[in-house]
């Protein structure tokens, strides 16, 4: 077949990752005309641009593949896997155009009466733009950014959710010498290189450039503000000890205001400067792909940023004719993708009775269910039956369920208990759920009924079950996990604002107690609103007037006041408490000030409303009261021991502010190390090692210190692990007692190793077995205790079998009787592990002595 | 897919959360025991009146040989407690905790059980090894309690790999701000370079003093060039970027150079605490044995 690569086609396929791969080839094998458009100059740019070497794998085990024109993918090595890839897809006889980017589609039909789109931008400021698109009918018009054009009857979007980088806009941005990606560091020598972007990858890129000094270049990285603040710490770090060796200047609030040959011109705090520039790397983030689809008439589901393409159930768009699969529909693991691209074409040539590969998935799921039904009636029995699913698409249904259980309990069952972690939503399909509210008498429950939701509190603060749950009646339930429920409600605007509502009256219910009814709380509820917080801000100040009340849902505060000009630590308050009430008790000016720890949501509920309910509610009040007295009672208690013992004071807000910043407002299980008793002999990392397949989940000496107390590099086990947000298998999940874990289905991505603020995450392969210890104490062999040393490792492997880099962090010894063993081990007690309860005793063990 | 969470609340394994270090372990349990067992020694010793006189033939120098020997074998073992990791509960800091204060029991036990009898034979050897090892684990625990402190106020934060790859990053500029000089100069900033180990000798490590540092000889030489040219007019600029290279590794050698001294003396009396305990077993076994063979 002759390569036919402009002019019309039956199908347009952008982008060549392996969605828009799979797909083109099954168009190829199927006969259908057909051209693949891939910006870069090769195919699959994602995945080419993994690591050299990464060990690809394909998970889930149990999805059968199904790819067009014989393409084959099993786990294996990058370079592999895309050399296999390019000769089927020449062998397919795929019609590809590389160096083709797609800048704009349209249709070039008549208007489509009523098929308007609704495009919003949100600015900086919070202010947002509305424009309006009229879609026109197909055929559709692909502009690529070389100004030719191709027309095609379908379009397959399969771009991925990688982006576009940022660009320069400066004069001579588009210059030659400007770049956006360093593949190799070690390439480039003996140049003036400017890094622009202070991020990670910015500063990482300026670190790998300025490693060698043999290299001799000379690197300057820009800010645009004063700190690095979206970096992680440990990058900033090296990059301030890069600096104060000499290998790196920084430029902090600066911007490019030109480039040519040779120079670039920057506006710095001192006015304007010229310098000697080679190259430019501009590291400035990426523009997710949103706004380019958005414009070619494809609707997302909300304006939320987790939100994916709306499409039915076989990959349309709200523009007709166009098609969305792979990571931009929502689904990023490599088989996915692939079945999707395979099921896409078959769709469009109009084979619409095709089933998902993973109907065999679901099947399964259903299969412990009462009463036979088919896939597709199970997902249409729970859609309409619990209100939250309702605004859900048949094919949101399909990718909500892989990430979800259906499960059938039978009347009396429990389903969780009290104190159980957990932070999975439960929706109700069938039957009947009763609530023991009083942990006292199992008795006295109170009944939610079919179409409801349980279990909101784990799912939005992270915290512990609050009260048990068991089945009334025989049930069917649907338990949704955290991400799939945080991905329903950016998908279903109705589904977020009844579980705002929900989790608002219930945690009021919970928290002020006092047999409150839905009644009486309908007039603070109609006030209440939830407010984001940044980490650091501050919602109440002292001595301003304002009687607000605000409930924690998620996050945690800190509460201060000034003592003599100087602001003092007087509490932590966790999620699923609240803050403010002594304003409206006493009337006062505040008397304390209270600020996030870390980013939080707060419930605001107005003071008058609030007023009115203690009114009608005096056993309220005299809670409210009785709680007042024992927090007036530590601020007269610290406020008495400043006179005594100032220096006592200033110690315990140091050390409770330092553990505060380093991640204890968000953690729920932290290792400590008390350096006054450290002696450095690392036995808690060779035990670590030694109770997990040989590799340490933490670094002992690296981490901040203050005050002789050290947080080392080790998992915090956060109550909203930022490692969770981005794991495409989901392989990271909270363990029965709590723990963060990572399972096997890990595929070595990387992202939560990113996404982990504390820099607890590393990547890398399990080491041989040892041999037993008695053999090292007796004769020597083998590496003796704790983690081998690396040159053995590679020594003792077999050869020839490739063991894949995976993620590997701390799960708080799960399943070991005898507790985290990095604690067991230690010789001195200088290893401890505390949750945030705990953490303000340690603030004060011991240490006033001197 | 990996199993969800329970359901169920499942209470974490115990872990030790008190904020107490070895020697209070669990309100100085170990400390009241061992005074109670060297109080108990005394008392029985005092209380009987053996014939011929007091010693490890005695009934009661038995009971005393009894357990102070099989205090000494379980005193050892802290050693494999401390390298085989196991998964159930066992606490090592209670057990150094106990290991302490029961050793030092061992003195009051031990010296009851001589009745004061010493002599030049393999029983008085083997009491003096004992006080070897008890002695040496008496400075251990004096370290152990001073030197962290000292430890982690000169770590400030950085950790030992930090502090060398600083060093070698010093180096590589070094090398390179050198490379424009003439060959005397180049010649002493190679002194710096190659002339210039960090750990050095033991007994560097413990006195902290490098006399023949190779940094330290260029940074003398080349401030005092400098100083000179600055009297007769203006320094060679490329000199005094030299000059401050090798002031910054001196302060960044006196860093890791320190941690490394603090640390080795966190370790080195385990050089006679270990040794001397194998001594002590195989003397012990010896002292038993003759007891056994020619009593
Ligand atoms: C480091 C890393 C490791 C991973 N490891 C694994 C793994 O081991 N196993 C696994 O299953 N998954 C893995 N994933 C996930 C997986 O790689 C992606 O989810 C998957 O590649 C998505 O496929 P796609 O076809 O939807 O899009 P992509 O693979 O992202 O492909 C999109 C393509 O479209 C092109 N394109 C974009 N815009 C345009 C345009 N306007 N015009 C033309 N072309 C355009 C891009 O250049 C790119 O080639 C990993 C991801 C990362 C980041
Ligand atoms: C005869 C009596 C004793 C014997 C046989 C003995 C033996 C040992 C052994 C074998 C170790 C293990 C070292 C290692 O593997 O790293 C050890 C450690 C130790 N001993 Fe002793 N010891 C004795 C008495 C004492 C006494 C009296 C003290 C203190 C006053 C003491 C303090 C210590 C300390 C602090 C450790 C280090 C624990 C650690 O860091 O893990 N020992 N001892
Ligand atoms: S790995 Fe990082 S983000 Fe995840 S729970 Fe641990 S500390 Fe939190
Ligand atoms: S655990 Fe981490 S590395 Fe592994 S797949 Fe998930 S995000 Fe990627």
């Amino acid at each position: 077949m002759g390569q036919q690569l402009s002019g019309h086609f039956r199908i347009a396929i952008v982008g060549s990752g392996p969605a828009g791969l799979s797909a083109a080839a099954h168009a190829a094998t199927l006969g259908l005309s057909h051209v693949l458009l891939e910006k870069t100059a090769h195919l699959s740019d994602t995945i080419f641009k993994y690591q050299k070497g990464k060990h690809v794998m394909a998970t889930p085990a149990a999805l059968v593949l199904r790819a067009g024109g014989g393409l084959a993918f099993a786990a294996g090595k990058r370079e592999g896997i895309l050399a296999t890839w390019q000769t089927m897809i020449a062998a397919a006889g795929v019609n590809v155009r590389l160096n083709a980017e797609v800048t704009a589609i349209t249709g070039t039909g008549d208007p489509i009466p009523g098929s308007i789109q609704k495009i919003v931008t949100r600015k900086r400021d919070g202010s947002s733009d509305v424009r309006e698109l009229q879609r026109l009918a197909p055929p559709y018009r692909l502009k690529l950014a070389d100004g030719s054009e191709v027309t095609a009857d379908a379009v397959v979007f399969a771009i991925g959710l990688q982006g576009n980088p940022n660009r320069m806009a400066c004069p001579g941005g588009d210059g030659p010498q400007v770049q956006y990606q360093l593949d190799d560091p070690a390439a480039y020598n003996d140049e003036h290189i400017f890094v622009i972007g202070g991020g990670d990858a910015g500063i990482e890129n300026a670190l790998g450039l300025a490693a060698d000094a043999a290299q001799g270049n000379i690197v300057t990285i820009i800010n645009r503000s004063a700190e690095f603040s979206t970096a992680k710490d440990a990058n900033v770090k090296a990059l301030m000890a890069a600096r104060d060796a000499g290998r790196i200047s920084i430029m902090t609030e600066a911007s490019t205001r030109a480039i040519e040959p040779g120079w670039i011109t920057l506006d710095g705090r001192d006015g304007e400067v010229r310098a000697r520039c080679d190259r430019v790397i501009a590291r400035m983030g990426a523009a997710p792909p949103r706004g380019f689809v958005e414009a070619c008439g494809v609707e997302f589901a909300s304006n939320d940023r987790l939100a994916y393409p709306k499409l039915s159930a076989m990959f349309e768009s709200t523009a007709p004719g166009i098609f969305v699969v792979g990571a931009l529909a929502g689904y990023p693991l490599i088989k996915h993708c692939m079945n999707q691209g395979h099921d896409v074409v078959e769709f469009i040539n109009g084979n619409t009775a095709l089933k998902p590969a993973d109907e065999p998935i679901l099947e399964a799921k259903f299969a412990g269910l009462p009463g036979r039904r088919s896939v597709s009636d199970w997902l249409e029995y729970l859609r309409s039956r619990v209100s939250i699913l309702n605004g859900m698409s048949a094919l949101q249904m399909r990718e909500f369920m892989l990430d979800s259980e259906a499960r059938a309990y039978a009347a009396g069952a429990v389903i969780f208990e009290r104190s159980a972690p957990g932070s999975s939503l439960f929706g109700i399909a069938d039957g009947d759920v009763l609530v023991e509210v009083d942990p006292t008498n199992a008795a006295i429950t109170v009944p939610l009924g079919q179409g409801t939701i349980f279990g909101e509190v784990g799912l939005i603060s992270g915290r512990r079950r609050g009260a048990t749950i068991r089945a009334g009646s025989d049930c069917i339930l649907v338990e949704i996990s955290r991400s799939a429920a945080l991905r329903l409600m950016a998908a279903v605007a109705a589904a977020e604002r009844e579980v705002t509502r929900i989790t608002t009256q219930r945690s009021l219910q919970q928290i002020f107690k006092s047999g409150l009814t839905p009644d009486d709380l309908a007039g603070v509820i109609a006030s209440a609103r939830v407010e984001t917080i940044r980490a650091g801000q501050t919602i109440i100040t002292e001595g301003e007037s304002g009687d607000d009340i605000f409930i924690i849902r998620s996050g945690s505060m800190v509460v201060e006041k000034a003592i003599a000009g100087k602001p003092v630590f007087l509490n932590y308050v966790p999620a699923g408490s609240f803050v403010g009430e002594m304003a409206v008790i006493d009337g006062g000016p505040r008397s304390a000030t209270v600020r996030a720890a870390v980013k939080s949501d707060v419930i605001r509920l107005a003071g008058t409303q609030f007023r009115d309910l203690l009114a009608a509610k005096p056993d309220l009040l005299a809670r409210l009261r009785a709680e007042m007295a024992s927090r007036s009672q530590l601020n007269s208690f610290i406020e008495a021991k400043k006179d005594s013992f100032g220096g006592v004071v200033e110690m315990y807000t140091g050390v409770a502010n330092f553990l505060v910043d380093n991640g204890l407002g968000e953690a729920t299980d932290v290792l400590l190390i008390d350096e006054k008793l450290c002696v450095g002999c690392d036995n808690c990392e060779k035990a670590c090692a030694d109770s997990h397949d040989g590799l340490s989940r933490l670094d002992r000496e690296a981490g901040r210190t203050y005050a002789h107390l050290h947080v080392p590099t080790s998992c915090r086990h956060c109550e909203h692990p930022h490692c969770m947000a981005d794991c495409p298998p989901n392989a990271i999940h909270r363990g029965p007692t709590g723990e963060v874990t990572i399972d096997d289905s890990c595929i070595g991505c990387g992202n939560c190793q990113r996404n982990c603020p504390y820099g607890v995450i590393r990547m890398d392969k399990v080491p041989p077995k040892k041999p037993w210890l008695i053999s090292w104490l007796l004769f020597g062999q083998g590496p003796g205790p704790g983690e081998p040393d690396r040159k053995w490792a590679y020594k003792q492997s077999p050869k020839g079998v490739e063991v894949p880099k995976k993620a590997i962090k701390c799960d708080m010894c799960s399943g070991q009787s005898g507790g985290p063993a990095c604690v067991r081990a230690c010789p001195t007690g200088a290893a401890i592990r505390v949750s945030p309860e705990q953490f303000l005793s340690v603030a004060l063990l011991n240490r006033d002595a001197d | 897919m990996a199993a969800r969470a329970s359901g169920k609340a499942i209470a974490r394994a115990p872990r030790d959360t008190a904020h107490e270090g070895f020697l209070t372990h669990k309100r100085s349990r170990w400390l009241k025991v061992a005074l109670v067992i060297s109080a108990l020694a005394i008392a029985i010793y005092a209380l009987t009146d053996p014939a011929p006189r007091p010693g490890g033939g005695t009934v009661v120098g038995y009971l005393l040989g009894t357990i102070g020997a099989l205090l000494i074998l379980w005193l050892s073992l802290i050693g494999l407690r401390k390298r085989i990791i196991t998964r159930g509960p066992y606490s090592l800091k209670a057990w150094t905790s106990a290991h302490v204060w029961l050793g030092l029991s061992l003195i009051v036990i031990a010296t009851l059980h001589t009745g004061f009898q010493l002599g030049w034979n393999v029983h008085s050897l083997a009491y003096v090894l004992m006080m070897i090892v008890i002695l040496s684990g008496l400075y251990g625990v004096f370290a152990y309690a001073r030197l962290p402190e000292q430890l982690s106020a000169n770590r400030n934060e950085a950790t030992q790999p930090q502090m060398l790859e600083a060093i070698r990053a010093l180096d590589a500029q070094l090398d390179t701000a050198a490379q424009p000089l003439g060959k005397e100069e180049a010649d002493l900033v190679r002194l710096s370079l190659e002339g210039c180990t960090i750990g050095g000798s033991l007994w560097q490590r413990l006195t902290g003093r490098y006399p023949d540092c190779g940094n330290g000889r260029a940074l003398t030489a080349v401030q005092a060039i400098v100083t000179a040219q600055r009297h007769s007019g203006k320094a060679d600029p490329r000199l005094t970027q030299i000059l401050f290279l090798l002031e910054r590794k001196a302060a960044a050698l006196a860093q890791a150079r320190r941690h490394i001294g603090i640390k080795t003396r966190l370790e080195l009396w385990l050089y006679i605490h270990v040794p001397a305990t194998f001594a002590l077993i195989a003397a012990l076994a010896a002292h038993i044995l003759t007891v056994f063979l020619y009593w």
